[in-house]
C-alpha cells in the first residue's frame, strides 16, 4: 500500500505507471486499467477506484503522469464535474452505472442549470419536473450548454415544488440526452461562432432512480458541481498527454480533446491576446507614439499584475497559508485586462478596426478579439456577480435584503416565461 | 525567481506593524505634522535604535542587519500604512545610493552611523521643476586642485533640512557622481517648502560652492544612480501600498458601521462593487511592489520594467483608493478632524515623488520594447 507521503506517492505512482503505461493501448482499454489500479482518481475512497489519498499529493501523481507521457483518466468537458458530482451525492447505483464510464470517456455530459430567465439568479430555474405514473416527466427550456449536441446524459436542474421557497423547491437529475423529448439548438454568438446550446425539454422521461439526492435538495447538489466547475476552471488540461507523438491511446485521446474543445477555439481572443500586441505596435510603426506607449504600458500592468497576483495566491496555498484575499480576483480582473488589451489593439490597427476576416488585421484576429472580449466579463459569473462576490464572502459586507429567499417561488415576481 | 513572503518575513511584518500601531497612532501623526521639521530627533531615535529600522538593508559588516529589499519594503510598507512621521525613506534611500557608488571605505565609513541611527541623510537629486532623469541634472561638480565644489540648486529633497548627511546628484566634466555633503556644510542653504502632505517634509537646497566628496569614481554614477532611482521607485511603492491598504480597510470598516435608509451602507451594491474594485487596485499594486522588492534581492532580468511598472501602479492605486475612501465616508471625509485626508495628502505627493505614472509608465516601454 502506498505511504501518502511525497517520496511514497512519488515512489508508487513511478513504479506502477513504468510497470504498465503503454501508448498501444486503446484509450478505453488503457483507462480501464488505470481505474482498476487505483491511480486513475487516487484520491477518490477505495471503494470507488480511489486510494483514499489526500488531494494535496494530486500535482506529486500528475507529475509522474507527465514525466512518463500517460493519458489519465477523461477530463476534457463536463465529465469531471458529473463524476465528482455522483461521487458525492449519488446512489450507489448511480454511481456503479456512471462513475466508471465518465472516467474512460465513454459517457459524455452536459450541465442543464442556466435558463433563459435565470442566468446568474441560476436558483430561480423554472424548469419543471412532476412526478406522473412511476416517471419524472421533464419540461422547460435551458441555455448556455456546452457540449450538449454530441452528450449522452445531462445535470438537470428542476423545480419539483412550486409552493417551497426558491431554494427549496429544487431537485437534481441525470437525464437521458438520447430521447425524443430533448432537442438541442446551436446558439450563435456575436462573434459568429455557435459554441453554446439550447436545450428544448418536452415530457422528456427520467426514471426516479435518475434524481441525485433528494426531492427538494437539488440546490445543494448544484452547489457541488458548481464548486467543482470554478475549481478546475483553469486547471484543465486541454492538451493531449502525448501532444503529437505516436500510439493509439494518443491519438484517441486527441480525438477526444478535439471534439470537445472545437467550438472553442475563439477563447484565446476573449482574454484580450496581451501577448499580440507588441508584436503589433512594431509591424503598425505605433510603438513610438507616447499615447500608445502610455496605453500599452497600463495594459503591461494590468496583465503583470494580474499574473503576480495569481501567483501569490499560489505560493501562500503550497506554504499551507489560509487564502488571501488575492486568491478571489482573478476572474474580475481578466475582464480588466481583456478590455484593456481590446482598446489597446483598437488603437494600435486605426481604421483597420472596422475590417474584419482576410481584410482585418492579422487575418481577422484582432476582429476576432474585438467582437470576443465582451464574453469574459459575463460567462462563469458576471463582474458584477464577482463583485458582490468579492465583497460579501471576501470583504465581510452585508448582504442585500432579499425578496425572494423566503417566500413561496409561486408568489417570486419573475420573467414572463416566454 | 522566488517569490512569496516566509514565515519569518510575516513574522517580522507583524513585529512591525504591532511597534508601529502603538507609536504612530494618528494622534501622533497630527502632532508631528504640526512641529517645525515634522519630526522629532528623539522619537525616532528611540524607535530606529529599537527596531533597526534604518539598518534593515545595510549589511552586517556595516553594522547593518544585512536583509535585503524584501525586508526594506516591509519596513516602509508598514510605516506608509501607520503614516509614520520620520526620515525613513530618505535616510534608507541615501545608503542604498552609498552602497550603489561608494569605495568600499566610503561605505566602512558611512553606513555604520546610519545604521545604529545616528546619521539622519537624505537624496538630493531633482532640480527646480522636477525631473528625476540623468538627464535632468544641472547642478555643476567643479575640481578645486585637491577637492571639489558643487554649485547649484536641488528640489523636492526629503527632510532635506534636517538631515546630517546629503547625497546630492552633480555634473561634473566626466560625468555624473554621487557627491557627500554635510547638513551643515558652509555655503549650503536650505530652504523648507511648504508641502500639502505635512507629514513628509521636502526642502530646497542652494549650493554656492559647497565643497564635497564624490561617493566612488568621479563621473562614473551612470550605473549607482540608475539602480538608486530603480530603488528608490521600488521602495516608494512598497510604502504607498501599504498607506492604500489601511486606508481601504478604514473605509471599509466605516461602511460597515455607517446606518443610511435602515441599513448599513456596506449592503448596497454601490458600495459593494467599489469595495471590490479597491481591493482589486490595491491586491494587483501589492503584487507589484512585492514582486519589485524581490526583483532587487534576487536581479531578476526584467528588474528595470518591474520597478518602474511598481510605482506606476502604486502612483494610481493609492490615489484612487484615497479618493474612493474620502467618498465613501462622505461629508465627513472631506473634514480635517477625519484621518482620511492624511493618508490623501501622502497619497497625492508620493504620486508625483520619484516621478508620477506616466514618468514610469514611460520608463517601463524603454525596458520593455526600447
Amino acid at each position: 500500500m502506498t505511504e501518502f507521503t511525497e517520496e511514497g506517492v512519488r515512489a508508487a505512482a513511478r513504479a506502477w505507471l513504468e510497470a504498465n503505461w503503454s501508448p498501444d493501448y486503446g484509450l478505453v482499454e488503457w483507462r480501464n486499467r488505470l481505474i482498476d489500479s487505483g491511480w486513475g482518481v487516487p484520491h477518490w475512497p477505495r471503494a470507488w477506484y480511489g486510494q483514499d489519498m489526500p488531494s494535496g499529493l494530486l500535482p506529486v501523481v500528475d507529475e509522474e503522469f507527465g514525466r512518463i507521457g500517460a493519458v489519465t483518466v477523461a477530463t476534457a468537458g463536463i465529465r469531471r464535474l458529473a463524476a465528482a458530482t455522483i461521487l458525492e451525492h449519488g446512489t450507489d447505483l448511480q454511481k456503479e452505472k456512471f462513475l466508471r464510464r465518465s472516467l474512460t470517456g465513454e459517457d459524455t455530459w452536459c450541465q442543464l442549470f442556466s435558463e433563459p430567465g435565470s442566468g446568474s439568479d441560476v436558483a430561480g430555474a423554472v424548469t419543471r419536473a412532476d412526478f406522473k405514473g412511476n416517471r419524472w416527466v421533464i419540461n422547460g427550456q435551458k441555455v448556455w450548454t456546452s457540449s450538449a449536441h454530441h452528450a449522452d446524459w445531462g445535470l438537470l436542474l428542476a423545480r419539483t415544488d412550486w409552493d417551497a421557497p426558491k431554494h427549496k423547491g429544487l431537485s437534481y437529475f441525470i437525464l437521458d440526452m438520447r430521447q425524443p423529448g430533448v432537442e438541442v439548438r446551436q446558439i450563435r454568438q456575436m462573434n459568429g461562432h455557435a459554441s453554446f446550446n439550447q436545450v428544448f425539454i418536452t415530457d422528456a422521461d427520467v426514471p426516479p432512480e435518475h434524481l441525485v439526492s433528494e426531492v427538494g435538495k437539488g440546490w445543494a447538489v448544484t452547489t457541488t458541481t458548481l464548486m467543482h466547475e470554478r475549481r478546475s476552471a483553469d486547471g484543465l488540461r486541454n492538451d493531449s498527454a502525448g501532444y503529437d507523438r505516436p500510439g493509439r491511446c494518443y491519438a484517441e485521446e486527441r480525438d477526444e480533446i478535439a471534439t470537445v474543445q472545437e467550438p472553442y477555439k475563439w477563447y484565446p481572443q476573449r482574454r484580450g491576446r496581451v501577448d499580440l500586441v507588441l508584436q503589433r505596435a512594431r509591424e503598425t510603426g505605433k510603438l513610438g507614439d507616447p499615447m500608445v506607449r502610455q496605453e500599452i504600458a497600463r495594459l503591461m500592468i494590468l496583465a503583470r499584475t494580474a499574473e503576480w497576483t495569481a501567483r501569490r495566491a499560489r505560493v501562500a496555498a503550497a506554504a499551507g497559508r489560509p487564502p488571501g484575499p488575492e486568491g478571489s480576483l482573478g476572474k474580475l480582473v481578466a475582464s480588466h485586462v481583456a478590455r484593456a488589451a481590446a482598446r489597446v489593439h483598437t488603437q494600435l490597427s486605426g481604421a483597420d478596426a472596422m475590417l474584419a476576416g482576410e481584410d482585418g488585421p492579422m487575418g481577422g484576429v484582432i476582429a476576432e478579439i474585438l467582437v470576443s472580449v465582451p464574453a469574459i466579463s459575463i460567462a462563469g459569473g458576471t463582474d458584477e456577480i464577482q463583485r458582490n462576490i468579492i465583497a460579501e464572502r471576501v470583504l465581510g459586507m452585508p448582504k442585500e435584503p432579499n425578496t425572494d429567499a423566503t417566500r413561496p417561488f409561486r408568489d417570486v415576481p419573475r420573467n414572463a416565461v416566454r | 525567481m522566488k517569490f512569496g513572503f516566509s514565515g519569518e518575513q510575516e513574522e517580522f511584518r507583524g513585529v512591525m506593524r504591532r511597534f508601529l500601531a502603538e507609536r504612530s497612532p494618528t494622534t501622533e501623526v497630527r502632532r508631528l505634522m504640526e512641529t517645525p521639521d515634522g519630526w522629532e530627533r528623539e522619537g525616532w531615535r528611540a524607535l530606529n535604535t529599537q527596531l533597526g529600522l534604518t539598518a534593515v538593508h545595510i549589511p552586517e559588516t556595516h553594522g547593518g542587519q544585512g536583509f535585503g529589499y524584501s525586508e526594506l519594503g516591509i519596513v516602509l510598507e508598514e510605516a506608509g500604512r501607520a503614516l509614520l512621521c520620520a526620515p525613513l525613506l530618505a535616510t534608507a534611500l541615501a545608503a542604498s545610493a552609498i552602497m550603489n557608488a561608494g569605495t568600499a571605505e566610503q561605505q566602512a565609513a558611512l553606513l555604520p552611523g546610519i545604521a545604529a541611527g545616528d546619521t539622519v541623510a537624505t537624496l538630493a537629486v531633482a532640480e527646480d521643476g522636477g525631473g528625476w532623469e540623468a538627464a535632468d541634472v544641472r547642478l555643476t561638480a567643479t575640481g578645486t586642485g585637491g577637492g571639489w565644489r558643487l554649485d547649484g540648486a536641488k528640489g523636492y529633497v526629503l527632510d532635506g533640512t534636517t538631515a546630517d548627511l546629503i547625497v546630492v546628484l552633480a555634473r561634473g566634466p566626466r560625468g555624473l557622481s554621487f557627491f557627500t555633503v554635510a547638513g551643515d556644510a558652509a555655503g549650503l542653504s536650505r530652504r523648507a517648502l511648504r508641502t500639502i502632505d505635512t507629514t513628509r517634509r521636502l526642502a530646497r537646497l542652494t549650493f554656492a560652492g559647497v565643497a564635497a566628496a564624490p561617493l566612488g569614481a568621479a563621473g562614473g554614477a551612470g550605473v549607482p544612480f540608475a539602480r538608486t532611482m530603480l530603488q528608490a521607485a521600488a521602495m516608494l511603492a512598497s510604502e504607498m501600498v501599504g498607506g492604500a491598504e489601511r486606508l481601504r480597510e478604514d473605509a471599509l470598516a466605516y461602511a460597515k458601521m455607517r446606518y443610511q435608509f435602515g441599513r448599513p451602507i456596506a449592503s448596497f451594491q454601490s458600495l459593494k462593487h467599489k469595495a471590490a474594485d479597491m481591493l482589486v487596485d490595491v491586491e494587483l499594486a501589492k503584487a507589484a511592489a512585492y514582486y519589485a522588492a524581490a526583483a532587487l534581492d534576487e536581479g531578476d532580468e526584467e528588474l528595470g520594467m518591474v520597478c518602474h511598472l511598481a510605482k506606476a501602479a502604486a502612483s494610481e492605486a493609492y490615489l484612487q483608493t484615497a479618493i474612493h475612501a474620502v467618498q465613501i465616508h462622505g461629508g465627513i471625509g472631506f473634514t480635517w478632524d477625519n484621518d482620511t485626508q492624511l493618508w490623501f495628502k501622502r497619497a497625492k505627493g508620493s504620486e508625483v515623488l520619484f516621478g508620477d505614472a506616466h514618468a514610469h509608465r514611460e520608463a517601463m516601454m524603454r525596458h520593455m520594447a526600447a
